[in-house]
């Protein structure tokens, strides 16, 4: 489908609906509106806490959806087996990133729900590999193990209090603090310098993964990493594939696989996603589940594409015109670009050239080039 | 893809001796020592390209993907918390963080405490970590007059020596962080750069451990 009038985000937006649904992921609509309660639950889970928030009717505290992934898991019911798959394309209102400002954030993902088996981990990876595909050529995908973050934390064995503070380090890359917050809370220096040491090791999957089994790392957690990186490779991902720990997710939400896509030019990550089986026990679910969001405001800008002119051609007639002449000739100019019939040019209109309708006859004025 | 590395640096005193660490650890670039008022400076055969900005606009042009990575303040960075990868602190600038009052304050517990600062959110989390009720004055410079005219009980601001404090009959009530430059990096930048970012990041870490 070739639609060169749709902007650039819209483009990709139809390509992974596109994709997801070629793999058997059902549409997932809702409404823009969730009770408040279901966020202030699940605060941590969300990716900021600030919520946009009013009162129905009825007198209930409503929000506007910051997040769809929570919507989807309570809308999903318990099966006996196998799993939901579902796919997204909604407008969140959460703080954005750089702006500390409230925004509508275009966002699409994808959630697999149910009895998640490995075969759908490694589907769902490779769905969040296709995807950044679809948007750059030039794009990584990190991956980082939720239960290898967490046994290297606990060897620690520092408070609950200083856990937050230690994941932010981790997630910063910052070792600095990291020492000095670990030394203050008295953690087992062996155990400090081999979460540095896991940190500080990332890069391929073929130079990583035979490093970490040294550092104790769980080995369990270490052969799911090893399945799902062989797995991609063989799909012909591996070039975009990293091993990357600071990928930390909250450990009362995530466990296992947790990644985040890139694309170069983008300052920030486009796609987030993981394994949250916690989450789902949280909310009184036996189900296990993985699945991610593509963040597609920070794709606006990226194409590189944009726009020099308003319109094609701009068509100027007078009260001599007939309509229907004027139709035909419009209808005959919108084949090849876009064209705005007016009387008079607009004030501020950019257009590539100008013409005139002279009885039946389409008489070119101006052309820019 | 762009084939520098941009590297957007404090202007001032601090920028001077972060550059001068850079350019010691083979990353010099010496057009920028040229007393002129250009803002870009390259060099081309070792791919880095430096820029002078603001200190306080380091974390925007390092978050924003601008700059590949940037030296900026602790300050800076714990105030408007810019989402980046902090790789390495550069230990220079050494300052603190610190709650300052005029000698001999009593804080009176039952009543909001005025805090002047420029530093606002600083100060709006370390008051609410102890569970404080407080009025932030916000103030973009010469803080240290507004406890002296009446305007706030104590000041949020960076101490480096404490003379200006004592000049001005104040003292250092509280420490409430260290602060000194770090080195920062863009996240997605570090994805695509990273052999590049890790090789000048552990130069520079030899560096501050000599």
């Amino acid at each position: 489908m070739d639609m060169p009038t749709l902007q650039y985000e819209e483009r990709i937006v139809f390509a992974l609906r596109d994709l997801y649904s070629r793999f058997g992921y059902l549409p997932f609509r809702m409404s823009k509106f969730e009770e408040y309660d279901l966020y202030a639950r699940n605060k941590d889970f969300l990716v900021s806490d600030n919520v946009i928030t009013f009162t129905d009717t009825n007198g209930k505290l409503m929000a506007l959806k910051p997040d769809v992934t929570l919507s989807i898991v309570r809308s999903t019911r318990d099966t006996e087996a196998g799993v939901h798959k579902l796919y997204y394309n909604e407008n969140v209102y959460r703080v954005s990133g750089s702006t500390r400002s409230f925004r509508e954030i275009m966002q699409t993902g994808l959630e697999c729900i149910g009895h998640v088996d490995d075969y759908c981990i490694l589907e769902v990876l490779m769905l969040a590999a296709e995807s950044l595909r679809a948007i750059s050529d030039e794009c990584v995908l990190d991956l980082s193990h939720m239960d290898v973050v967490s046994a290297m934390v606990d060897a620690l064995g520092v408070g609950a209090a200083q856990r937050g503070a230690i994941l932010k380090c981790i997630g910063g890359k910052n070792m600095h603090e990291l020492a000095a917050l670990c030394a203050s809370a008295g953690a087992a220096p062996e155990a400090v310098a081999r979460l540095q040491a896991l940190i500080r090791t990332a890069g391929r999957p073929e130079t990583v993964l035979p490093a970490l089994a040294e550092l104790g790392c769980p080995a369990a957690a270490l052969e799911k990493l090893t399945a799902l990186t062989d797995g991609l490779t063989e799909m012909g991902f591996g070039d975009m594939l990293r091993i990357d720990f600071s990928v930390v997710n909250d450990m009362d939400y995530y466990n296992g696989v947790v990644f985040k896509g890139f694309v170069a030019g983008v300052p920030g990550s486009v796609i987030s996603g993981g394994q949250y089986d916690k989450l789902m026990s949280r909310m009184g679910r036996r189900a296990g589940a993985v699945g991610f969001a593509v963040y597609l405001d920070m794709l606006e800008r990226f194409s590189g594409e944009s726009a020099e002119y308003d319109v094609d051609t701009l068509l100027l007639y007078d009260e001599t015109a007939a309509p229907a002449a004027l139709l035909r000739a419009v209808k005959q100019l919108a084949r090849d670009g876009n064209v705005m019939a007016q009387c008079a040019v607009p004030e501020k209109l950019k257009y590539r050239r100008l013409a005139r309708l002279r009885g039946n006859e389409v008489e070119y004025v101006e052309q820019i080039s | 893809m762009n084939r520098f590395l941009n590297i957007a640096l404090p202007k001032g005193r601090l920028g001077e001796k972060v550059y001068d660490m850079f350019a010691r650890a083979g990353y010099e670039c010496p057009d920028i020592l040229e007393e002129n008022r250009k803002l870009v400076f390259e060099n081309e055969t070792l791919g880095v390209r430096y820029f002078w900005v603001k200190p306080s606009d380091v974390g925007v042009y390092v978050e924003r993907g601008a700059a590949d990575i940037g030296v900026a303040g602790k300050d800076i960075l714990l105030e408007y918390s810019p989402d980046v990868y902090e790789l390495l602190d550069l230990n220079l600038g050494r300052c603190r963080m610190a709650v300052a009052a005029k000698s001999g304050f009593y804080d009176d517990r039952r009543r909001t405490l005025r805090v002047a600062t420029k530093f606002s959110n600083i100060a709006a989390n370390y008051y609410a970590s102890l569970g404080r009720d407080i009025d932030i004055i916000h103030l973009n410079g010469s803080i240290e007059i507004a406890p002296i005219l009446g305007l706030s009980d104590v000041i949020v601001d960076i101490v480096e020596t404490g003379k200006t404090l004592r000049e001005n009959n104040l003292e250092v009530v509280e420490t409430i962080v260290p602060i000194s430059a770090r080195l920062v990096a863009n996240k997605a930048g570090y994805e695509f750069r990273r052999e590049q970012i890790e090789a000048l990041s552990s130069a520079l870490a030899k560096l501050v451990e000599a």
